[in-house]
């Protein structure tokens, strides 16, 4: 359970959610991508391809970055969601709040 | 490191004639560290011995580690003092997933549901209404400190 952070050549700040995210960890993710708009990032791509499941509180601090992010006048996206992770995006309508891409490969690209 | 935590497994070989089962208990301490592992090891004994489609191991894993995380941090407000405890009642057709936890309770009909467009942009409040989605029922007790999810097997 963890966070992998890197940079895109085009300058994307990417963050690779492996293992959960949930209660336990949420506060990191957080931290992370707040970090990186101190450091002047403004595109930011969370990928989801190495994530086995997230709770509530995993889809709630997605909901405080997706503000953070907006707030400082930049874009996010979401990349990798399997079904079963795509489907709890469903169920709480937050599909409709997030710009998801099917790959990060596709995501890049729509920034 | 968490606490560790304490599983118990019984078996029961139906001599009388009733359907065979299997109890499995689960004691954690109120640390949110613990819930990945906790969430494993019921899953793990859930489902072992049955053929299982991703998806089902997946809603096991998701409403687990829900109610396991509402437990610990509204029930027992991360109470050192306080212990989640989880029991799951296996057969052949159904899981029934009990966790309890030792705080005061809380009524879930006072529960919003956090799908209207002016909620969507709030940080809480999706738990509760995750389990209803992702189980075939929920049942709780008059005080409010315990769940229970009935999964039927596909």
């Amino acid at each position: 359970m963890g966070f992998h952070q890197t940079k895109d050549a085009s300058g994307v700040a990417v963050l690779q959610v492996e293992g959960q995210l949930i209660v336990g960890n949420r506060q990191e993710l957080k931290d992370l991508v707040q970090a990186a708009l101190e450091q002047g990032e403004r595109r930011l791509l969370i990928d989801f391809s190495r994530t086995g499941y997230i709770d509530s509180s995993g889809l709630g601090a997605l909901v405080s970055i997706s503000k953070k992010v907006r707030e400082a006048g930049g874009e996010l996206r979401l990349s990798g969601l399997n079904e079963d992770l795509r489907s709890l995006f469903e169920l709480t309508k937050l599909d409709t709040l997030f710009a998801i891409a099917e790959t990060p490969q596709q995501a890049l690209a729509s920034f | 490191m968490p606490s560790s935590l304490r599983l118990c497994v019984r078996r029961s070989s139906a001599p009388d004639g009733g359907e065979a089962g299997t109890l499995v208990t689960l004691r954690l301490p109120s640390e949110v560290e613990c819930i990945e592992e906790a969430v494993e090891l019921v899953t793990r004994h859930c489902l072992a011995g049955h053929a299982a489609p991703r998806k089902t191991r997946f809603r096991l894993q998701v409403v687990l580690s829900e109610a396991i995380s509402n437990a610990i941090v509204r029930g027992n407000r991360e109470d050192r003092d306080k212990w989640v405890h989880v029991r799951a009642e296996l057969d052949r057709d159904t899981i029934r997933l009990h966790v309890t936890d030792e705080g005061a309770g809380f009524d879930p009909a006072a529960v919003p549901e956090p799908i209207r467009p002016e909620q969507l942009d709030e940080a809480n409040g999706r738990g509760l209404y995750l389990i209803r989605k992702l189980v075939d029922a929920v049942e709780f007790n008059e005080r409010g400190n315990s769940i229970c999810m009935i999964l039927r097997r596909p």
